[in-house]
């Protein structure tokens, strides 16, 4: 996949990776006031789906793998999303003693 | 910077054919990890804080969907119209793309003038940064990206009027290669917003 | 707010600091003009965007720095000589405990790292500058102006005083009332935006501008620490610029993320300012490590043991580096599930530390090893850093933590680490480089001194620590009382600082001694080195390389003396260079930078305001700019190769 494959002349890929978006926000927003589910699960599911829903933009709108530096930009994101768990994941459970 | 700072490719599009062009996209990207890296330490902070409302009103009792919806829509199809631009700037189509780009200015400006509607109301309720850790954290989270997305506005102004003044270059392609990745990413972050802070606030 | 709140008054100390800050002022001025360096200054400093003149100007700052670190130290040191002591109250104390320690790790350490990696990382991988010149003058400037507010406050306003850590809710506006504390809040996040930046700036350089032929496995080990510290600083300064932001918030406009009431909780500042904090203390040792390694393998004359070994480990810390934070606050009370995941992490942060001083021990080994001053420091540093790390490890079982905890263990362990890691580092790279800045040797004699002086002095200052802190003296307490049998331990220290501060003064006068009449380098080669910033002249011309090398294994410069006798460069294969060219934005932006924090700092808004306005303006400027630098034709660079070469 580099930034030279030829250009198409209909944005496919973005009108795809704009309807699964809109469904994706749908779904989540389904899932969390009206399917019923118990609240892990929501949580679960809804999370899921966003970051689905992130990648998305990443690859299909930002083309996070393209050009020569096209490895170590998607290196970068995966670190980074790396620390966002870690930062996240570790304050909610570190703090929870004082919740 | 050797000479290859100013070597041709002309296999790349536009915006990759200079050597400082790749570097600045390159940096970008890092720059982005770094947002990232600042976007999760607030969502901490918001996800630690956000259940201790203090004598302030709760998650459940103030967000309201439909407010929500509006804005998350307007952002995701800016964020697509973005994406049209770029499409029509690697067609070599400068009409296409200064039209993309202001109709995802126009759907960025309508995001932040709910926003700004939303935060105004919320306040009216009482609900103020100052209200309790729970409002602290929410509008200092929702606020930080409400900034960076009318900052993507200011910028994206001026490389309009760039690409008016010098035309569609490398080193023009280049900067609205890069803004439009800043906007992309802006509805990523606003992704986990809609969901962490706002659904996550309303099932809770 | 009155002005007599304004100033800070009624402290002899701080009148004398005072006049002496007038004097300083008024002494350069009229030295600038009596000898007519004003556009001197303007246009080969103030505006330059050349990596190794910036790379100057850090080292100078962190010089500076250090001696006002160590003014600070040897206050406190004086104050606890002996129990009851009335050279210091209180309150004084705590403002001192805490300027030292912040200005010390941000003002001092990490500048003199960030002016070492400027002068040589480029140099090392064979490129002409930066990735983004423009940007390195520009965290240059913030840094300067962060630490100038940082340290404007002693005289005004006051100084912060809730330590380097600032824990709420003593750094809150319930316990904390004066501006101190804003002064912390803002002045850190200037600088460290400027690092933020640096960061990116280098990872980018390191990534993407290597000479040809400089495979990732190529790279000499300093370069590769700089870009795993990169790595750490892009993604542990955001953590600290949210931290700073929220406790801006908190103290300026009375949000409530870490107070007492409605919902605050002041231990979260705890863990945001660890998950950051941790990483820092790596951000300034990896590369400490890294001019270790250069140091030892030019002086042991030997290719460094174990290069991939060495690399993994510093890959291995980096991440391990993130996931280690809690152990900064076992006794919080987060209970034994997390006090035990982090106390393992922790613990395992020792196995690639330990790889690595195998690593150096065998490059030693067999070494025709030559005993300069730079080789003298990175030889102390392994004993006295393992001392250190040792009981590091006794501070991570959490268990004991509870007993060690804020007593002068911790203190001793810390310094232990820091001095005989980082400040060892600077001053060994500050010798090993100091031809390359500046070109002429630091005297040898003299910085032998430096070193028995300051090594002995280190030693004798703070082991005596490790037992106080057994014996029950804790950190930041201002006095303690007769018959604690802490007295004699307590001089032995103060001893011991002085020693330090003596060489200290060593090492300022050897500055001056071999500026007038210090050995020239004519070579650019004075070691024998092995990496190529030696094969560029001393100091090397600005555009580094009159033609770009072409590396053929580790060690590049020493691969090419073994096989063509050198760097050769023939005229005939120059080409123009292409360079950036200088700025004024930067400086100028950093001042709006400095009055807007100054406004936030004393809650003015108007003036916050204005110098805000004026970094946007600096922005909307450098939006529109079309400068494409400029290039050196050919003559000029042959010109210019001659006078170097004859050293000029
Ligand atoms: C030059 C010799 C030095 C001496 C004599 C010295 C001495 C001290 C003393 C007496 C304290 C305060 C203990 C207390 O009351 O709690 C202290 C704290 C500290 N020092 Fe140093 N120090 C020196 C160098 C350094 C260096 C080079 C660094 C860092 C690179 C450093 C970092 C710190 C830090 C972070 C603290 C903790 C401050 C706080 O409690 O908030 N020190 N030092
Ligand atoms: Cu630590």
């Amino acid at each position: 996949m580099g930034a030279n494959s030829h250009q198409e002349s209909f944005p496919w890929k973005h009108i795809i990776g704009f309807l699964l978006s809109l469904v994706l926000t749908f779904a989540a927003l389904w899932v969390a006031l009206s399917s019923g589910l118990p609240l892990k699960a929501v949580i679960g599911i809804i999370v899921l789906f966003a970051v689905i829903q992130a990648s998305l933009q990443l690859f299909m709108f930002m083309h996070v793998n393209e050009s020569d530096s096209g490895r170590m930009q998607t290196f970068n994101m995966m670190y980074s999303f790396f620390i966002a768990v870690v930062v996240v994941a570790g304050s909610i459970w570190v703090m929870q003693f004082v919740l | 910077m050797g000479e290859a700072a100013h070597r041709y490719d002309e296999t790349m599009p536009l915006e990759y054919r200079t050597q400082e062009s790749r570097l600045n996209i390159l940096g970008f990207w890092i720059f982005l990890g770094a947002e990232v890296a600042l976007f999760a330490t607030l969502f901490a902070t918001y996800l630690v804080l956000f259940q201790r409302t203090g004598s302030g009103p709760t998650a459940g009792e103030l967000f309201e969907v439909k407010d929500v919806l509006i804005e998350t829509l307007l952002l995701l199809t800016s964020s697509f119209t973005c994406g049209l631009a770029i499409f029509e700037m690697r067609r070599g189509r400068m009409s296409g793309l200064i039209a993309w780009l202001l109709v995802t200015l126009l759907l960025g400006a309508g995001f932040i003038t709910f926003e700004l509607r939303e935060f105004i109301h919320y306040v009216h309720e009482g609900a103020t940064m100052q209200t309790s850790a729970f409002l602290s954290s929410f509008f200092v989270l929702v606020g930080t990206h409400g900034a960076h997305v009318s900052l993507g506005i200011a910028w994206m102004i001026l490389i309009i009027i760039q690409l008016l003044q010098r035309g569609l270059t490398a080193k023009t392609a280049r900067k609205v290669f890069i803004v439009s990745l800043y906007w992309h990413f802006l509805d990523v972050v606003w992704i986990f917003i809609f969901t962490l802070v706002y659904l996550l606030g309303m099932v809770i | 707010m009155k002005w007599s709140e304004f100033f800070v008054t009624g402290e002899p100390l701080i009148y004398a600091a005072d006049v002496a800050i007038v004097l300083t002022m008024i002494g350069i001025v009229f030295v600038l003009t009596y000898f007519k360096k004003w556009k001197w200054l303007w246009d080969e400093w103030l505006t330059t965007v050349d990596h190794k003149k910036i790379g100057v100007m850090y080292i100078i700052c962190a010089v500076l720095m250090l001696f006002r670190g160590g003014v600070d130290a040897l206050l406190m040191r004086a104050q606890l000589t002996a129990p009851n002591m009335k050279f210091l109250d209180a309150q004084h104390y705590n403002e001192i405990f805490t300027t030292h320690g912040t200005i010390m790790i941000l003002f001092m350490a990490m500048p003199f790292i960030i002016g070492l990696m400027n002068i040589v990382v480029p140099l090392q991988i064979g490129a002409r500058d930066v990735a983004f010149p423009y940007l390195n003058a520009l965290s240059f400037w913030l840094f300067f102006f962060g630490a100038l507010l940082f340290n404007i406050s002693f005289v005004i306003g006051g100084s912060p005083d809730a330590g380097w850590t600032a824990y709420f809710p003593l750094a809150g506006n319930e316990f904390s009332h004066g501006v101190g504390n804003n002064y912390y809040a803002v002045a850190l996040q200037i600088s460290g935006i400027g690092t933020l930046m640096t960061g990116i700036n280098f990872l980018v350089t390191i990534l993407k501008m290597r000479a040809p032929g400089m495979t990732l496995m190529r790279m000499p080990m300093f370069t590769w620490t700089i870009l795993i510290t990169c790595v750490l600083i892009i993604f542990a300064f955001p953590v600290l610029t949210v931290a700073l932001a929220l406790m801006t918030f908190d103290r300026v406009f009375g949000t409530q993320f870490f107070t007492m009431a409605n919902g605050g909780m002041s231990m979260l500042w705890a863990n945001l300012f660890w998950i950051w904090g941790h990483p820092e203390v790596y951000i300034v040792i990896l590369p400490s490590f890294g001019i270790f390694s250069e140091v030892v393998s030019t002086f042991a004359q030997k290719r460094l043991f174990g290069y991939k070994a060495m690399v993994g480990s510093i890959v291995g810390i980096a991440f391990l580096s993130f996931i280690v934070w809690v152990h900064h606050f076992f006794t919080m009370g987060a209970g034994p599930a997390v006090n035990s995941a982090f106390s393992i992490t922790t613990m395992a942060i020792a196995i690639p530390t330990g790889v690595k001083v195998f690593n150096w021990l065998f490059t030693i080994r067999k070494g025709k090893i030559r005993f300069t001053t730079a080789m003298l420091w990175s030889l102390a540093f392994i004993p006295n850093f393992v001392i250190g790390g040792v009981t590091g490890v006794m501070l991570a079982m959490a268990a004991a933590d509870y007993q060690y905890h804020n007593s002068y263990f911790l203190i001793a362990h810390f310094h232990y680490v820091l001095i005989a890691g980082t400040v060892f580092a600077c001053f060994a790279g500050l010798h090993y480089w100091y031809p390359k800045m500046f070109g002429h040797i630091l005297n040898e004699r003299l910085g032998k001194w430096t070193f028995w002086l300051f090594m002995i002095g280190f030693n004798v200052c703070f082991f005596p620590m490790y037992f106080l802190g057994l014996m029950g003296m804790t950190r930041r307490m201002y006095t303690y009382s007769d018959g604690l049998g802490w007295t004699p331990l307590n001089v032995v220290a103060t001893v011991g600082a002085v020693l330090m501060g003596i060489g200290f003064i060593v090492l300022c006068y050897n500055i001056y001694y071999s500026a007038r009449y210090g050995e020239r380098d004519m070579t650019g080669d004075p070691w024998n080195g092995r990496t190529l910033e030696w094969a560029t002249a001393s100091p090397p011309v600005h555009y580094n390389f009159p033609v770009t090398p072409v590396v053929e294994d580790i060690d590049a410069y020493w691969v090419m003396k073994k096989k063509y006798g050198g760097f050769h460069v023939k005229e005939e294969d120059l080409k123009p260079i292409h360079m950036p060219s200088n700025s004024g934005r930067p400086f100028w932006m950093s001042v709006a930078f400095f009055v807007a924090g100054f406004g936030l700092v004393f809650k003015w808004f108007a003036l916050a305001i204005a110098g805000a306005l004026f970094i946007v303006l600096g922005l909307i400027l450098r939006s529109f700019e079309d400068d494409d630098g400029y290039y050196i034709p050919v003559d000029e660079i042959k010109r210019m190769e001659r006078a170097a070469r004859k050293g000029a």
